[in-house]
């Protein structure tokens, strides 16, 4: 068995980053596409720490901790437009928030 | 031997928590199968040598933000939920099919990234791990020449909480 | 003689003065104060002036005065070379226009004199306007007369014809009025045409418009005994002129009417002056007409006619006035017969008699419908012999006088003519005897139905009562002096002369004497229509023809080359007619059988005379019977012999249908040519508005329909979808990969 290299990171990175990716593809729950994203954003921050601890500079994690900041920051405006979005249209479908167009 | 157990049993996790929070038709099960998700993330990152991140991970994500997800869920409180609905545009399978030959691409890449030898990436690898410790390493960093990003975070923190409360509240 | 430019520029200032300031300011005495002193003026000038001419020797007997240059010289192309074409303002006084001067204003200040009286109840501003007419025409009249050109002499011609105008239609309320006025003026623009014809040919053909140079010329060039030369066509020409002035067939038409005029402008310009100017010009050119014995045929062929045919006319009329314009017309005809057997001084001089007696005639009658109130009908007429006296012993003067009873002017001067023409043509002769005798004829019926046998006319107020009065005046009977003036009130409606006579209960008292101002140029005129004769007894009376050898200079060409080369060519034609047999040696008939033809022409006089008296005094039942059988006749002469009717049929219809048939290529044509381009605009204007439209605006839509319906499939991208977005940034990079992988 090789031992693990950074590449098994970046891979299960680039994997969990494909959920994310598949789930904001696939649900219409805002809520759930939210989620998704926060896996996204996960696999990034293994993608951070791992370049991180392979290049031995710690920047990577500061990185990380903006990540980790923003992404809260995102949760909470997001989560606010959904409830502001839920108490105009009683549903949580994303295919409803189409007056977006032309 | 050790590590490489660890790592795949964490992938393994990891990537099942996260086929779940995206199957799941309970949104309550997602959440929880996210915060399953975060703490074995945070796992990975104790893996990497990153304990500060991990700390953060546990306590900010699934301490935080979940806690969040919860209670918008409950807020909601839906009662059929918006995949029940008929997908009008069959664009869920082209998603999850475009993400496949992408994950296959990137898997590509890396693999026939790690194949070449000798990369500078590897070279920097070889070096000795730092003996001053994570958390301090990070904490210097942050204060000293991340001082105003952290600042600017800190601040933007602050607007989307300012923001969250105008968006969420009924009437201002 | 040198101010005989002054005689007519004061009838011009006396124009000028009363029409200017008169109208408006003068009273009637003063207007009619004043038009009569210049002619008054003017006369004793014309006195002075010909006695001063009597005193010249035989041959220079001719004043020039040149008043200045009207047209400057300017050359323009003539049949020989380049002619000075060049009008003074010459006035000639020779032995012919000495006499006519004195005619004009002798015969006019007369009637100015009358005209005061007679024209009494006009309105100031009509007075002053009447007398400003007529002084006007006096002036054109003297000018026309004086005129030493043929340009100066076409002003005076073309003067008076306005004047004519002017006068005839002076009652212009009237329509019968001013349409005589405009026949009368269009008739006489017809003759006017062939007189300025003939002016352009004599100027092409003589390089001068001066008549004694003319006359010089053309007495140079050869009788035209053999066919018509420009001479002839000039003397036709001139002719046409002279039958438009002087009222011949054809142009008569315009004289009869023209009594629709004050019977003054009727007496001065309708017999006396204005249509013997086609006579005087005729005379004026006598060596032109010398030179064209065919034409002179024509003209003495047409003024027999005319004299016939007008006094058949004549016989049957009933209007005073009318039956004496016939038999001015009829006179006029005598004195172109003259001119046309070459007897220029018997012409002349019947003109001058022809004056006296007319003028005598017409004013008479003018004083007859003066105290008629304005009736012209002879048959409301009857026994006014007892009313008014001095009217009826003039007027029976003037007849005498026309009829030809010697020793009255009329028998010296128609006997003249009617020996001349019998020495050129006794058919001719034929015709004048003939209208000879209907000239005493329907003289004498004027007289006799005016004069003698009862009274047939309207009854009278015999007592001025004052109902009386307001019921003539209601009847539309009206005090005399109101006379012609009011006479066609229930034409016109003369609303304020009803008021007026009414307001002051003028009935008319019947007929009467008119008042003194009318009588004595009555008077006047019947001596001068007695003595005017004595002027021209022939020979064969022991007379001198004291006249004929005064106005002969006048008729020959002057150059001594000239004459005789003139005698020459009349020697060498012998047998031609007019000219020749005004020469001496042509002259002879024997003494007895002109003594004859004088006896003859008198029977003939007489013969008519009690013809007259047996119509209309014994038995005043045959005209009726005889117009009863001869209803066919009577119908025609009554009618005028319809000339008036063909004329209305042929020319005046064909003007107006020519008119109408201009008009209706106006409409058609020019109306349609202006719509047709309006249209063509219009077609055009919507060919470019279609053009704009469709395809400048079709353009711009398409632009338009192109972004819209491309936009349309565009626009299907932003579905709005946040996933759909999401995808595409999927896809995107997805790209990017794809990129990476198979480039590196």
């Amino acid at each position: 068995m090789t031992p693990i290299t950074p590449y098994h990171y970046l891979v299960l990175s680039a994997a969990l980053f494909m959920l994310g990716v598949i789930g904001v593809m696939t649900r219409r729950n805002i809520i759930i596409i939210f989620m998704s994203i926060e896996l996204m954003l996960n696999a990034v921050n293994i993608n951070l720490a791992a370049f991180s601890q392979q290049l031995h500079n710690a920047v990577g994690q500061v990185f990380a901790i903006f990540v980790v900041a923003v992404a809260a920051a995102e949760a909470a405006i997001g989560l606010g437009i959904i409830l502001a979005f839920y108490r105009n249209k009683e549903t949580l479908n994303i295919d409803e928030m189409n007056i977006l167009r032309w | 031997m050790f590590e490489s157990i660890l790592f795949y049993t964490l992938a393994a996790f990891i990537l099942g928590f996260g086929v779940l929070v995206v199957t799941a038709r309970n949104t309550v099960h997602c959440v929880v199968f996210l915060v399953a998700n975060f703490l074995c993330v945070a796992m990975i990152y104790v893996m990497l040598g990153a304990e500060f991140l991990a700390i953060i991970q546990v306590l900010v994500y699934a301490g935080g933000i979940v806690v969040l997800y919860l209670f918008v869920v409950m807020l909601v409180n839906l009662k059929r939920g918006p995949d029940a609905a008929p997908d009008r545009r069959r664009q869920s399978r082209v998603g999850f099919v475009l993400a496949a030959v992408m994950l296959a691409e990137i898997s590509a890449i890396l693999v026939y990234s790690a194949a070449r030898p000798a990369s500078a990436v590897a070279a920097a690898a070889a070096t000795p791990l730092q003996t001053v410790g994570n958390t301090e390493v990070v904490g210097m960093l942050l204060y000293t020449d991340y001082l105003i990003p952290f600042e600017v975070a800190s601040m933007l923190l602050l607007v989307a909480m300012i923001g969250a409360i105008l968006l969420a509240k009924k009437e201002i | 003689m040198r101010f005989i430019w002054l005689i007519p520029l004061l009838p011009a200032a006396g124009a000028l003065v009363n029409g200017l300031f008169g109208i408006r300011w003068f009273s009637r005495t003063v207007s009619g104060l004043l038009a009569c002193a210049t002619m008054a003026g003017a006369l004793g000038l014309s006195l002075w002036a010909f006695s001063e001419l009597l005193g010249l020797p035989a041959d220079a007997r001719v004043h020039d005065v040149v008043l200045g240059h009207w047209i400057p010289p300017m050359a323009l192309q003539t049949a020989h070379d380049i002619g000075m074409f060049q009008v003074p303002w010459q006035f000639r006084l020779d032995p012919l226009s000495g006499v006519m001067i004195l005619v004009v204003t002798g015969v006019g200040f007369l009637i100015h004199v009358y005209s005061t009286a007679y024209m009494k109840d006009e309105a100031p501003g009509g007075y002053a306007r009447f007398f400003s007419y007529l002084n006007l025409f006096c002036f054109f009249m003297l000018v026309l007369v004086l005129g030493a050109n043929f340009l100066v002499m076409f002003v005076g011609w073309e003067g008076v014809g306005l004047c004519s105008y002017l006068l005839i239609g002076f009652w212009y309320e009237k329509k019968s009025a001013s349409d005589a006025g405009k026949k009368a003026f269009i008739t006489n623009r017809i003759g006017d045409w062939g007189f300025i014809l003939g002016m352009f040919l004599v100027f092409f053909t003589f390089g001068t418009l001066d008549f004694r140079a003319v006359a010089d010329a053309a007495g140079a060039m050869p009788i035209e005994s053999a066919g018509f030369g420009v001479l002839s066509i000039i003397c036709l020409t001139l002719f046409i002129g002279a039958t438009g002035k002087s009222a011949q067939i054809p142009l008569h038409v315009w004289l009869p009417d023209a009594m629709e005029g004050p019977t003054p402008v009727s007496a001065l310009i309708h017999a006396a002056t204005m249509v013997t100017a086609g006579v005087y010009m005729v005379a004026r050119n006598a060596v032109l007409f010398q030179h064209a014995p065919h034409v002179m045929q024509i003209v003495a062929i047409v003024g027999a006619l005319t004299a016939l045919m007008a006094a058949t006319i004549g016989l049957v009329q009933n209007d005073i006035k009318r039956v004496l314009a016939y038999s001015t017309v009829s006179q006029l005809g005598y004195m172109f017969l003259a001119t046309g057997v070459g007897a220029f001084a018997a012409g002349i001089f019947h003109l001058m008699t022809h004056a006296f007696f007319k003028a005598l005639l017409f004013l008479g009658s003018g004083s007859v419908i003066h105290a008629m109130a304005g009736e012209q009908d002879m048959q409301k007429m009857g026994g006014l012999r007892k009313y008014m006296p001095v009217t009826f012993v003039t007027m029976m003067i003037g007849t005498l006088a026309i009829a030809g009873i010697p020793p009255l002017a009329g028998f010296f001067s128609k006997d003249e003519i009617l020996y001349q023409s019998f020495l050129n043509n006794r058919f001719l002769w034929l015709i004048g005897a003939v209208t000879a005798l209907l000239t005493a004829f329907y003289m004498f019926r004027l007289i006799l139905l005016t004069f003698y046998g009862t009274y047939r006319g309207a009854p009278w107020a015999r007592v001025a009562a004052p109902a009386a009065a307001m019921e003539a005046a209601a009847h539309g009977v009206r005090h005399p002096l109101d006379g012609q003036a009011q006479k066609d009130d229930h034409e016109v409606s003369h609303g304020a002369a009803d008021v007026r006579a009414a307001g002051h209960a003028h009935a008319w008292h019947g007929p009467h004497e008119s008042p003194r101002a009318m009588t004595v140029p009555l008077m006047a005129l019947a001596v001068g229509a007695i003595v005017a004769g004595f002027l021209g007894i022939p020979q064969a009376l022991k007379g001198a023809n004291t006249i004929e050898h005064f106005l002969a200079p006048s008729f020959e060409s002057h150059t001594a080359a000239a004459r005789e080369a003139g005698a020459g060519a009349a020697a060498g034609a012998e047998h031609g007619p007019g000219a020749a047999a005004a020469e001496e040696g042509a002259h002879h008939l024997s003494t007895a059988g002109e003594l004859g033809l004088m006896v003859l022409s008198v029977l003939i006089a007489v013969a008519g005379v009690l013809a007259a008296r047996r119509f209309y005094f014994t038995h005043p039942e045959l005209p009726d019977r005889l117009a009863a059988r001869w209803r066919g006749a009577h119908a025609l002469l009554f009618n005028k012999y319809y000339v008036d009717e063909l004329y209305d049929a042929t020319a005046i219809k064909g003007t107006v249908a020519g008119g109408r048939g201009l008009w209706t290529f106006d409409r058609v044509v020019i109306d349609g040519a202006v719509d047709g381009s309006g249209w063509l605009t219009r077609v055009s204007a919507w060919g470019s508005h279609m053009f704009d439209k469709h395809v400048v605006d079709g353009l711009v839509n398409l632009v338009g329909w192109i972004a819209e319906e491309g936009s349309f499939f565009v626009r299907r991208l932003q579905t709005g979808l946040v996933q759909n977005y999401a995808l595409l940034m999927v896809v995107g990079v997805f790209a990017f990969l794809t990129l990476y992988l198979v480039a590196r």
